[in-house]
């Protein structure tokens, strides 16, 4: 017989080790499905590394993937740290962008240091209202989050759609569902000359640092994780637990919305309907590898950022389907599912009573 | 208001609302039996994908329509036995690892599909089930074309329903995965097996949502799409909380939720110039929402839902 015991300490070198032997695992795995699309197997590999460190370009465009990730993987690691199930950075990111959009094409004309501040702002206080709402729905009327987060995705790309076609339609824009470019004193300035990768890197990671900060020594965060590892007891501590439910759902859309804000004011300058390839449901993925840190989310940000852009790379020179990554992505994250287990948990062999 | 009601009189309008309804009575009748067992599966979205890929892979490959279902029956199966290890054996979160089979089966389904079918620009047709004619049931005036025109999945769908309520209300098996979703230390006591039970109730479970997925690519249309699935393994969820976890309110839930589709749908050129037409897009998923609300203050969740149970563990 096996019997499962938690670990008495739950060691640094786990909740280091367990992450990145996940994501080096779930790499030799995508061994396997290139073997059967029938690549030469090594090949792949070091296009794959080519794609991401082999010019300085490749690495800029890589920073530029991780941006958005990096986000909506803080969106998903402050809600989840407070057992928030915030599905919905997909949506949240979109109405981050759509807020964008109609504050700085020109509907307010303004220097830079009042332009950017307010889209900005607009765009968080729209992702923000986008998980405030499931969130009330939870608290108020016991509404399972996951399934109304998830929802609302579907009703904001929707919304996205109609706005593009009306409201928000660029009239020089040929009939496409697009918005009009945002105005240049709006734009997220770049960091490199010819490089697409923008200031917006520098935002993601200083909003990193402070989370960090704020979880780990402030009131607020040590609420938010007492809520999280226990309800009961943090309300019986005193803690008011729909009202930090209802903060950390705030603070999760409005990261959510940023990544939206930074996508079309930093990197594209107008929107359409196809601005994010699922970088909200790959922010769970960068949370979970992160162990829900968020100095972790920048990291793993920046992993699942060289997956994508490396196989997409890849996916051109060796004509393997670029779904490739997605199926990196999501095995990395079923790896540090099961890793999760063992560094909690020890299996101890036991006889046929169960006693040690 | 004249035009809903002469929308309501017409065949047609009854003949889609059972059409869109099938696939959710699969999906709802599989989250049902994971649920009762204590196990939330939010892996649903990408099983429905992974049935609705293996489905029509195997079909399109030669094993006949038939084949093609039991191939996509064992794609859920397999899908579902990853997320019951997880959460079952391992005991990890079941929403995390829920989303993670959601993303996996999905990534799995379209890669396979781009691998095997590299250059495709139109997706390729399979010849899909046909509405099973009945000789003289067929030909009644109402009935005839709103129930014997449908195809067998549908058929199948509505039989599924009887199977899971006869089982999980007239037998042993169904008191036990009741009881191992409500109070798993008395299963065990009861020398039953709750790993064995609950492991069995997913992969089962996850089996009849494949098939929702199946119905897609193998009755409803005729090819597989990128992102056609969009959103109904969602929508399951809702409805079985909607349906408090009952076969026969299941089918009551995805009904109405077919016909208010169906509605939307003729509703749209009735009207469509006054109103844009992403308002009736938004309706199913809003209506969800909806529904949700009402249904969950009132819920009866199966106590022991989303708690892990390790033996010798109280």
């Amino acid at each position: 017989m096996i019997r499962i015991e938690p670990r008495d300490v739950n060691s640094a070198m786990f909740s280091y080790g367990v992450p990145i032997l996940s994501a080096v695992v779930a790499l030799i795995l995508a061994s396997i499905p290139l073997w059967l699309a029938g690549a030469p197997v090594l090949i792949s590999y070091v296009e794959m590394a080519k794609g991401v460190f082999g010019s300085k370009f490749a690495f800029s465009e890589m920073l530029t993937r991780a941006t958005p990730l990096m986000f909506t993987g803080l969106a998903a690691a402050l809600a989840f740290r407070a057992k928030l199930w915030n599905i919905g950075a997909e949506g949240q990111l979109y109405l981050g962008a759509i807020a964008a959009v109609a504050i700085g094409t020109g509907y307010i004309e303004a220097p830079a240091f009042i332009l950017l501040p307010l889209i900005i702002a607009f765009g968080c206080a729209a992702g923000s209202a986008g998980m405030v709402v499931p969130a009330i729905l939870k608290t108020r009327y016991g509404a399972d989050e996951v399934v109304t987060t998830l929802l609302l995705n579907f009703i904001i790309i929707i919304f996205l759609q109609y706005m593009l076609e009306g409201p928000l339609k660029d009239p020089m824009g040929l009939g496409w569902p697009q918005s009009s470019p945002i105005l240049d004193q709006g734009m997220l300035p770049p960091l490199m000359e010819r490089m697409r990768v923008h200031s917006g890197l520098i935002i993601a990671i200083v909003c990193a640092l402070i989370a960090q900060f704020m979880l780990a020594r402030s009131v607020w965060g040590f609420k938010l994780r007492a809520v999280g590892e226990n309800v009961f007891a943090a309300r019986h501590a005193g803690i008011k637990v729909n009202r930090t439910i209802l903060g950390a759902a705030a603070i999760s859309g409005a990261l959510a919305g940023m990544a939206g804000v930074s996508e079309v004011a930093g990197l594209k300058g107008y929107l359409t309907s196809d601005l994010s390839p699922g970088f909200g449901y790959a922010g769970i993925i960068v949370a979970m590898l992160a162990g829900l840190s968020p100095i972790g989310v920048v990291i793993s940000a920046l992993f699942i950022a060289s997956v994508f852009v490396g196989a997409d790379s890849m996916s051109r020179a060796m004509g393997v389907s670029s779904y490739l990554a997605d199926l990196v992505v999501s095995t990395s994250l079923l790896c540090v599912l099961i890793g999760g287990f063992f560094s909690r948990f020890k299996l101890v062999r036991t006889n046929l009573e169960g006693k040690n | 208001m004249i035009e809903i009601f002469q929308i309501l009189l017409t065949e047609s309008f009854w003949a889609a609302s059972l059409r869109i309804a099938t696939p959710l009575i699969f999906g709802v009748l599989g989250a049902l039996i994971c649920e009762k067992s204590g196990v939330l599966n939010l892996g649903i979205e990408g099983i429905f994908v992974a049935g609705a890929m293996a489905g029509w892979m195997a079909v399109w490959l030669g094993t006949g329509l038939w084949g093609g279902v039991v191939v996509a029956a064992i794609a859920g199966g397999f899908f579902g036995l990853i997320h019951a290890i997880l959460t079952v054996t391992l005991g990890l979160s079941q929403h995390v690892s829920g989303l993670g089979v959601t993303l996996f089966a999905t990534s799995v389904s379209y890669f396979s599909y781009r691998t095997a079918l590299p250059k495709v620009s139109s997706p390729p047709r399979i010849e899909p089930f046909r509405p099973l004619e009945i000789p003289i049931l067929s030909e009644l005036p109402f009935i005839g074309t709103v129930l014997f025109q449908q195809t067998a999945l549908t058929w199948l769908a509505l039989f599924m329903v009887g199977l899971v309520w006869y089982v999980m209300n007239r037998t042993g098996l169904g008191v036990a995965i009741k009881a191992v979703g409500d109070n798993p230390n008395s299963v065990d006591a009861q020398g039953l097996s709750v790993y064995g039970l609950r492991i069995g109730a997913i992969v089962v479970g996850s089996a009849l949502m494949a098939l929702g997925g199946a119905f897609l690519t193998m009755s409803a249309f005729d090819a597989f799409f990128f992102g056609m699935v969009n959103g109904r393994g969602w929508i399951c969820i809702a409805l079985v909380i909607f349906a408090s976890w009952k076969p026969g309110k299941a089918l009551l839930g995805a009904l109405l939720f077919g016909a208010f589709d169906a509605l939307q749908v003729r509703m749209q050129t009735e009207v469509g110039a006054k109103v844009p037409s992403q308002v009736f897009l938004a309706a199913p998923y809003v209506l969800s929402i909806v529904a949700l609300v009402i249904a969950a203050r009132r819920a009866e969740y199966p106590r022991a839902l989303l708690t892990p149970w390790f033996k010798g563990q109280r």
